[in-house]
């Protein structure tokens, strides 16, 4: 591996510079270099260790930051100030900031970064790095800490964020040196981004931000102790290219890991080239396009009957960077119990963790899915194919027998689901779609149509109600000139919407689709089907006939965002227009909805995939296998 | 449930150890012994951690011990191919009329008497497990007033060097 080449000063092009900004040389870039960014030469220079942290993130290729300041990262914040590369979005709670720079990752491919000071600043973090560690999302947390001397003193805003986040982070670190700076926050972002991409924590201590320390770039990174494999082993590769080649009932089982690896163009090639069903899991939709023939749908919990189906009675899971996830699988012992199952993921301990794999595959889905398509392409060229027609009879069947659709509620509210679904039609395929947690997030799971990879963003993993608006307002950061919509509900809503300042503050104009049933409606499905219909703590008294605490209107109007209300199903496609014409200002949209509409399919919990239903107690009649 | 042991070289920066040690207890794994201390290479640790765990949840705690960043090498040390060994200082009651008995069980165990008291005597062994039990049964008659251990030590026997491989790989 290649740490760059240390160059001495003297040798470097004397160029005047104002003494503000050293001597900057574009040296090339070497492919190898585990440092981010251009690799500009920066000869020595003294500076204070905040200045250290804000020219390290201009060297690192950083252009935008979300974060609040306080007393331990004070320091970090005055160079901030001068800074002209960086833009930093002031928000209204650190949660937003670290949402935000998820969004801002999942558009962009590039790490988010967050900043936050020492104690509650810290702890106000946690949820977003929970959420970025558990959906494998590139970011990069810096917060202040108290000074050195006060570490362990219980001093005032002080709190152990190091120990408090060592299980939801990839990696951590305390910096106690100024001279540390560069080298950690080079190896953060590094960490962040390759391998299984997640949050790095880097916490720096207010003396250490004080104080002088000589600065130069690149830094030299060496971290023995991590080195992602990236390559697929042949064998492994050519042994999954034979099950393949002589599998009936192949199923192409792919997760989220295939969009964080920007491999959807490879992934195109390989199932075109099997011909093979395709499922689009949770974290995954979009990297094949719902348009396509070969598509049929999410599986899980809330997945449609043909995905479930295929998955359940394939004799071969073709799985690309997922983690058969238990909202996936259903009860394990269950799941697809006539699979073989090929497993490519480049974190070698998602490997047989859940389901054990038949072909383990360890590298990146980037360089494995072509090297497959080559060796299935000479797999198939010695033999006969292997006739998968019946198969995708059984498929297709159950695709157009139990399409995902939804009734009209009978209270003579709008149904959320056409909200949805009218959303994602009117704004197209190249708009972005940040959902909240909860129902909202299955039905914009399952009525939007996703034709692109990075344009479906939610909480999947931790399932962090709240993360659609600030999550939204990062994926407008990193993708200005694309319509982006927090879907979100009227619960999710209420815990992140502060966010909408910033938003008008920094001109940041998402449009926030409230899907309003008045209640925490996911967990009020669950009670209607387990709990006898006793609604415990479930009324949120914001929607139809009620007292509307907060009114979501007068709420957007005293945010300066633009505040529409939609009651009828005839108002939908005109509210939506109207919220497209404006791009001026953000928009808040209360849709209010029945409140009575449930998710369907369902895989009730704790049972097979095979108990399935369609609607309440409806399970799809079988056809007797042969 | 089968007993393992485990070799966990690691960078010797701080926290290193809680990040090894909770990750056991994350993934709901209880460690029999942890042994921490520095290698010939300077800036590396060695962790020996015994654990009981059946085979396939091991193979997983091992992959996730592996993701820790500071985590250089895991080897697992079979009893066959390794020496392993405990060290234990034992207070022992021990008077005039019974401190030669005392004495003469430790020498059984090629123990060490440390340091005498008038009532009583620390002895120093080190050996297996199952030595160190036996030893102690021993000397369960005449009152144990205290006892330390030592976590497990393990090294794999001939003449090839784990932290020579890791530092190889790096």
């Amino acid at each position: 591996m290649s740490k760059g080449s240390p160059i001495s000063p003297a040798l470097l092009a004397a160029r005047p510079a104002p003494p503000a900004a050293p001597t900057r040389e574009t040296a090339p870039a070497a492919p190898a270099s585990p440092v981010r960014g251009p690799n500009n030469v920066v000869a020595p220079t003294q500076m204070l260790g905040s200045a250290a942290i804000v020219r390290s993130l201009e060297e690192l290729g950083v252009d935008d930051v979300f974060g609040l300041p306080g007393g331990a990262i004070l320091p970090t914040y005055d160079p901030l100030l001068a800074s002209t590369r960086l833009r930093h979005i002031l928000v209204r709670h650190e949660q937003g900031a670290g949402h935000a720079a998820q969004g801002y990752a999942m558009v962009t491919g590039r790490p988010g970064v967050c900043i936050a000071t020492s104690g509650p600043g810290a702890t106000n973090l946690v949820t977003a790095i929970a959420d970025a560690h558990m959906d494998s999302v590139p970011m990069v947390a810096i917060t202040g800490q108290v000074s050195s001397a006060f570490i362990g003193s219980d001093a005032f805003q002080e709190a152990d964020i190091v120990g408090i986040t060592m299980p939801i982070t990839k990696h951590s670190y305390l910096v106690t040196d100024a001279q540390d700076i560069p080298r950690v926050l080079a190896e953060a972002f590094h960490i962040a981004t390759t391998g299984r991409p997640g949050p790095v924590l880097v916490d720096v201590a207010k003396d250490a931000q004080q104080s002088t320390m000589t600065f130069s770039w690149p830094p030299k990174v060496d971290i023995p102790g991590y080195r992602p494999v990236v390559r697929g082993h042949a064998k492994q590769v050519r042994e999954a290219a034979r099950l393949i080649s002589g599998s009936q009932r192949p199923v192409f089982y792919v997760g989220g890991g295939v969009v964080k690896g920007h491999a959807s163009a490879e992934l195109k090639e390989l199932a075109e080239l099997v011909g093979a069903p395709v499922v689009t899991t949770l974290m995954a939709r979009g990297v094949f396009p719902d348009s396509h023939r070969q598509h049929v749908g999410m599986p899980g919990m809330h997945g449609s009957v043909s995905a479930v189906t295929a998955l359940q009675q394939a004799d071969l899971l073709i799985t690309l960077g997922a983690r058969f996830d238990d909202r996936v699988t259903g009860v394990l012992s269950s799941f697809a119990p006539n699979a073989k199952v090929i497993h490519a993921d480049i974190d070698p301990a998602e490997i047989s963790k859940n389901r054990t794999a038949d072909v383990p595959i360890v590298g990146s889905v980037k360089e494995i899915i072509p090297e497959l398509t080559a060796a299935v392409r000479d797999a198939f060229e010695g033999q006969d194919r292997p006739d998968i027609s019946a198969w995708w009879r059984t498929i297709d069947h159950l695709r157009e027998t139990y399409p995902v659709g939804f009734t009209q509620p009978d209270d003579g509210l709008s149904a959320p689901q056409q909200v949805i679904r009218r959303i994602g039609e009117l704004t197209g395929p190249e708009g972005v779609f940040v959902s909240g947690v909860g129902q909202h997030q299955m039905w914009a799971a399952q009525f939007i149509r996703y034709e692109r990879p990075h344009a479906w963003l939610n909480s999947g993993g931790l399932g962090t109600m709240g993360y659609s608006v600030p999550a939204a307002m990062g994926a407008k950061v990193g993708n200005p000139d694309r319509v982006v919509w927090a879907i979100d509900g009227d619960g999710c809503f209420q815990m992140t919407n502060q966010e909408l300042a910033t938003c008008v503050i920094n001109n940041i104009p998402i449009k926030v689709a409230v899907i309003n049933n008045s209640s925490l409606g996911m967990v009020r499905q669950w009670q209607t089907l387990f709990y006898e219909g006793r609604y415990s703590n479930t009324d949120l008294n914001t929607g139809h006939d009620t007292v509307r605490v907060p009114d979501f209107v007068k709420l957007a109007d005293a945010y300066g965002c633009v505040g529409l209300r939609c009651e009828r199903d005839e108002d939908i496609d005109a509210t939506i227009q109207q919220a497209l014409a404006i791009n001026d200002r953000p928009v808040v949209i209360d849709f209010v909805v029945s409140r009575d509409s449930m998710v369907w399919p369902m895989v009730p919990s704790g049972v097979s995939n095979d108990l399935i239903q369609i609607a309440r107690n409806m399970t799809p009649t079988w056809e007797q296998e042969d | 449930m089968a007993r393992h042991t485990l070799s966990v070289l690691v960078e010797d920066v701080p926290g290193v150890l809680t990040r090894v040690a909770s990750l056991f207890a994350r993934r709901a794994f209880n460690i029999n012994s942890l042994a921490v201390g520095p290698t010939e290479v300077a800036g590396m640790s060695r962790i020996t951690v015994v654990v009981e765990a059946e085979g396939d949840l091991l193979e997983q705690v091992t992959k996730q011990l592996n993701k820790l960043i500071n985590v250089l090498k895991i080897v697992e040390l079979t009893t066959e191919q390794s020496v392993q060994r405990d060290h234990v200082l034992i207070k022992v009651r021990a008077d005039a009329a019974t401190r030669l008995q005392v004495t003469q069980a430790a020498d059984l165990f090629r123990a060490s008497v440390v340091d005498v008291a008038i009532d009583s005597l620390i002895i120093e062994a080190t050996g297996t497990p199952e030595k160190l039990s036996a030893l102690l049964s021993v000397l369960e008659p005449f009152g144990i007033r205290e006892i330390v251990q030592s976590g497990t030590l393990a090294i794999g026997r001939g003449a090839k060097s784990m932290s020579d491989r890791a530092l190889r790989s790096a």
